[in-house]
């Protein structure tokens, strides 16, 4: 600014010394950058005249001099832009302004968009994260209604989206979609809940944009723009439980400059021993977690870059009793319902374990088009690593891992969003990717995974339309081209018992393998069309009404076409299916909202119907050496999900809100009405809050979730016990009872200066000690759950 | 950053995604090392050798159902000399497994399970008869149990003969250093029942 009033004075000097004729005029119209609308009220500053356009953003200056001028422009939620004109040359002129400005700023989470505008979305904002720092995504999604956790112990927290996990949900960490060998059931996602500043769960296919296999839903992790001011901010939480004995520390920093250059790192360091059940020591649970993310750019109105890395790492034990050795310790661990491996507490991590790392690099460019819309580019790199070391024969084998598997992948995506109208927005995308596993041989284990090339493309285009002011319809379509290349290793006794040499000789590349293997080449490509169209409707002021339907189709993941063999860690044989084809889902939900300030609820059915579903289940055991295996095939099925989310609010008093949540789902095969394995049991959660904000914004909050036991299984399996010499029944599918668990939460905020703030924060989880086990946590067949954790949470915000 | 390095470096990021799947080479087979396809139990009392052998020719990852087979009828009141053999027969030349376990003989112990059967038997090896990978003799003295003597009593009949190898037990539990596997925890590496009769 300074030196354009300078420049200023300097002009004004030329034109008193050469006093020409002053008798120009400049028009035109001050019009929004990004829409194209003119902008009424607009102000034009020069000298000491000052010019506001009219109601149709016109304006006209006379009197002016055959020189140059130094314009400011101005109108307010805009930057205004300071434009010199030689009046010598021009007489007209249109200044167009950045009017969106808050869309650089930090979002206000509560007003923040949603993804789509039919579908079931909910987003958990920064303080649910900061109450979860020391826990997992997995953890803290569950305080969205309709969202589980299938578990392995307490720190491998897959979340469940109505009903759906795995392959069938997508990650999307800081707009990169995770690529981290989600396929298995012990595969946690490999993400710092950290990184995000928000995160959304869209319940369902109908966010064509990042996938069109998220049969389940989608997770959208966001961490906030810098603002384009000059600033320095950061946050720090430190954290610690009792229960495991640890804690965590995480800290993020922001510089950002008026430019639009902005500067981001955050780091985070989690480790905690043992976790204990309320009458015993959980022994090799203990966990050690690093995570840090870094990212700098340019975010201005009309284009911006920027370069994001991420590194995650975590180690973290198994439970030792759940490494049973044959179907007889897993028949005892069941009918002892005690863990038979209870040692002291310690931070020391064991095998079984698994240690995890993640790498995520990401670039990104984006352009604006003046009244057309955006467009933007992404390159990301992910690269992740996965070592399992189990209890093996001897101890130097100990020290080599079992499962050794590097999963490369680089994406290209491009879209287009055209937003420049008012009524619609329209928005086209195009992605490549390519991906390779390796799985290392050196482990000494035949590969469960085995080394793969994996060529994906799509494109997709979606809509959303402004029909009327209450009523706005979406729609898209989208379709991807999955090609998977594998070389596989098969046993021949199994090639053959798969009758894989009647469908699959020509696959086979080598027919003279050490130790009576084939090698196969299956290169398999699929064709996945998905769409989505619904609406969203708002009637009498306070009723929001959604409706979608959402087309998704899934290509079979490595895991459930190539598995074979004994799966050490989770000590059962995994077949998949060579034959296994994509599965199709169509799903319908609905939502109506009504949300008043004293009170509010949303009640959300679904009902979603998947052909050829995948599913992995318990069908009866091999005989080893080591005695019976559970046999755990995959197999494909037509099933239905049908399911509601509830959830109510009311503001009895000033000081008190209670909050109620729902949530069922039932899902069974439709041909022979068969219960459907690993479905979430139905819950109910009420919460009643106390705030004071005198108190320095004191709250406190006790909260009750109930867990129904899961009534509808599929039927266990018999098997031979060679201990009894006979047939048994294995409990394998009987889930545990239904429980109840009360959790207490209190904080306060503390001034400290102007920009400063402290937050104290005290938790108990299982306030009461109770003892129980959740049908979706893996080890429920050997020991309980956690018992009563108390922790405590210091946040300052500078 | 402008926009046309911007799209340099975004081609130069193509170009290195195109060149890393230029290899199509097949890769190495893995030979599993823990694979056990035989375990030979060879009970002798000086003059007549019983055999007890099981066979899983493609180990415990493949489908094809392991085998037992007994040379013939173990002779009433009688004492056995017995000794275990394990092999991977999978490799050529086979793998002795034995020595794996004598060289971690303090993590391992046999536990052999009569059922309906007249017999007992006692431990005749003991930790300090091996020596660990670096060639130092153990210094403990529990049992390991691939050398056993077993005796027959004057019972005679068909029954069912265990064979129970764990891995680090819990030796010092009360009675598993005697051989009764109910106090010892740990993890089966082999566990076979063989049908035995007694004439």
């Amino acid at each position: 600014m300074k030196r354009h009033t300078w420049l200023l004075v300097f002009l004004l000097g030329i034109n008193l010394l050469s006093g020409q004729d002053c008798s120009q005029i400049l028009s035109g119209r001050v019009i929004d950058f990004h829409d194209g609308v003119p902008l009424e009220g607009a102000t034009i500053t020069f000298d000491n005249r000052t010019i506001m356009t009219d109601n149709k953003g016109s304006y006209s200056i006379d009197g002016l001099c055959r020189i140059s001028y130094a314009f400011t422009i101005s109108h307010k939620d805009c930057n205004s832009q300071v434009v010199t004109l030689d009046l010598a040359k021009i007489s007209s002129k249109d200044f167009y302004l950045e009017h969106h400005l808050n869309e650089l700023e930090e979002v206000n989470v509560n007003e923040s968009k949603t993804k789509t505008s039919s579908s079931q979305e909910e987003t958990i904002d920064k303080n649910i994260i900061e109450r979860y720092s020391n826990a997992s995504l997995g953890d803290a999604l569950k305080e969205i209604t309709g969202v589980s956790s299938l578990n392995t112990g307490s720190t491998i927290v897959k979340p469940i989206i109505q009903g759906l996990n795995g392959s069938r949900v997508l990650i999307m960490n800081n707009g990169v979609r995770m690529q981290d060998m989600e396929w298995g059931d012990e595969h946690a996602p490999n993400v710092d809940i950290n990184v995000a500043n928000n995160i959304t769960v869209v319940k369902g296919a109908s966010a064509l944009k990042y996938g069109g296999d998220a049969i389940g839903g989608v997770i959208i992790m966001e961490s906030n723009k810098a603002p384009a001011k000059d600033t320095l901010f950061g946050k720090t939480v430190l954290s610690g439980g009792t229960n495991g004995r640890g804690g965590s520390l995480t800290s993020k920093l922001t510089k950002a400059y008026e430019s639009g250059m902005f500067l981001k790192v955050q780091g985070t360091l989690k480790r905690f021993g043992d976790v204990e059940a309320p009458d015993y020591v959980l022994s090799n649970t203990a966990i050690f977690e690093k995570g840090f993310s870094a990212s700098f750019g340019v975010n201005k109105f009309t284009h911006g870059w920027d370069v994001f890395y991420s590194f995650y790492a975590n180690e973290l034990g198994v439970l030792a009793s759940s490494h049973i050795g044959n179907v007889d310790r897993l028949i005892a661990s069941i009918n002892s319902g005690e863990p038979d491996i209870i040692r002291d507490f310690t931070y020391d991590i064991e095998n079984p374990k698994q240690e995890v790392t993640h790498h995520l690099g990401k670039i990104k460019y984006f352009k604006r088009f003046e009244q057309l819309g955006k467009w933007t580019t992404q390159y990301d790199f992910q690269l992740n690593n996965r070592l399992e070391f189990d209890i093996r024969r001897t101890e130097e084998r100990n020290k080599i891992p079992s499962i050794d598997l590097e999963l490369t992948t680089h994406s290209i995506t491009s879209d287009f969003e055209f937003d420049s109208s008012e009524k619609y927005k329209f928005t086209a995308g195009a992605l490549f990717r390519y991906q390779e596993n390796f799985a290392n041989p050196l482990t000494g284990v035949r590969r469960l995974i085995p080394d793969y090339k994996k060529y994906d493309a799509g494109a997709f285009l979606t809509v959303a339309y402004d029909l009327k002011e209450d009523l706005i319809v979406d729609a898209g379509i989208r379709y991807d081209f999955n090609q998977i290349d594998a070389q596989k290793f098969y046993l021949i006794s199994r090639w053959e018992e798969r009758n894989y040499d009647q469908d699959f000789s020509d696959i086979v590349i080598d027919r003279n393998v050490a130790g009576s293997q084939f090698l196969t080449n299956p290169v398999f490509d699929y064709h996945n069309v998905s769409g989505t169209a619904g609406i969203q409707y708002i009637f009498n002021d306070d009723y929001e009404f959604r409706f979608n339907y959402a087309l998704s189709q899934r290509a079979p993941n490595p895991s459930e076409l190539f598995s074979d063999g004994l799966h050490h860690s989770a000590a059962r044989i995994e077949l998949g299916d060579l034959r296994i084809d994509q599965e199709t889902s169509h799903k319908i939900s609905l939502s109506l909202k009504d949300s008043h300030e004293k009170w509010g609820w949303e009640v959300a059915p679904y009902a979603n119907f998947i052909q050829d579903y995948i599913l992995l289940e318990p069908v009866g055991t091999e005989l080893t050496i080591r005695g019976a295996f559970p046999v755990w095939q995959y197999r494909q099925t037509n099933v239905r999900l049908l399911g509601v989310d509830a959830r109510a609010y009311a503001n009895w008093h000033t000081n008190w809100i209670t909050d109620h949540k729902f949530s069922l789902v039932k899902g069974q095969e439709t041909d022979d009405k068969q219960a459907l394995i690993n479905m979430p049991a139905p819950n109910f959660n009420n919460k009643i809050t106390f705030t004071k904000t005198e108190w320095y914004d004191f709250t406190a909050s006790l909260e009750s979730q109930y867990h129904f036991r899961q009534n509808e299984f599929p039927p266990n399996i018999t098997v031979f016990s060679p201990d009894s010499g006979q047939d048994v029944l294995l409990e394998i599918n009987t889930p545990p009872s239904a429980y109840h668990l009360l959790n207490f939460n209190t904080g306060m905020k503390f001034k400290m200066g102007d920009k400063s703030s402290l937050n104290l924060g005290f938790t108990i989880n299982n306030l009461a000690n109770t003892t129980y086990r959740n049908y979706l946590n893996r080890q429920r067949y050997y020991a309980d759950d956690l018992g009563r954790n108390f922790l405590l949470r210091i946040s300052i915000n500078y | 950053m402008n926009l046309s390095k911007f799209l340099t470096v975004f081609f130069a990021a193509a170009l290195i995604l195109t060149s890393c799947s230029s290899d199509d080479d097949a890769p190495p087979p893995v030979t599993p090392e823990e694979v056990v396809t035989t375990m030979v139990v060879t009970l002798t009392d000086g003059t007549d050798t019983v055999t007890l052998r099981f066979f899983d020719e493609d180990g415990a990852d493949g489908p094809t159902e392991p085998t037992g087979t007994v040379s013939g009828a173990l002779k009433a009141s009688t004492t056995y000399t017995g000794s275990i053999s394990i092999l991977n027969e999978t490799e050529d030349p086979a793998e002795n497994v034995n020595e794996e376990i004598q060289e971690e003989a303090d993590d391992h112990q046999f536990f052999y399970i009569p059922t309906n059967l007249g017999v007992s038997t006692t431990y005749t090896d003991k930790e300090s008869d091996y020596e660990n990978a670096n060639g130092v003799q153990f210094t403990s003295e529990n049992p390991v149990g691939l050398t056993f003597t077993m005796t027959t009593t004057a019972d005679t009949g068909d029954g069912m003969l265990r064979f129970v190898l764990r891995h680090e037990p819990n030796k010092d539990a009360a009675g598993v250093s005697g051989g009764d596997i109910t106090n010892a925890g740990g993890d089966p590496d082999i566990d076979w029942t063989f049908n035995v009769s007694v004439e």
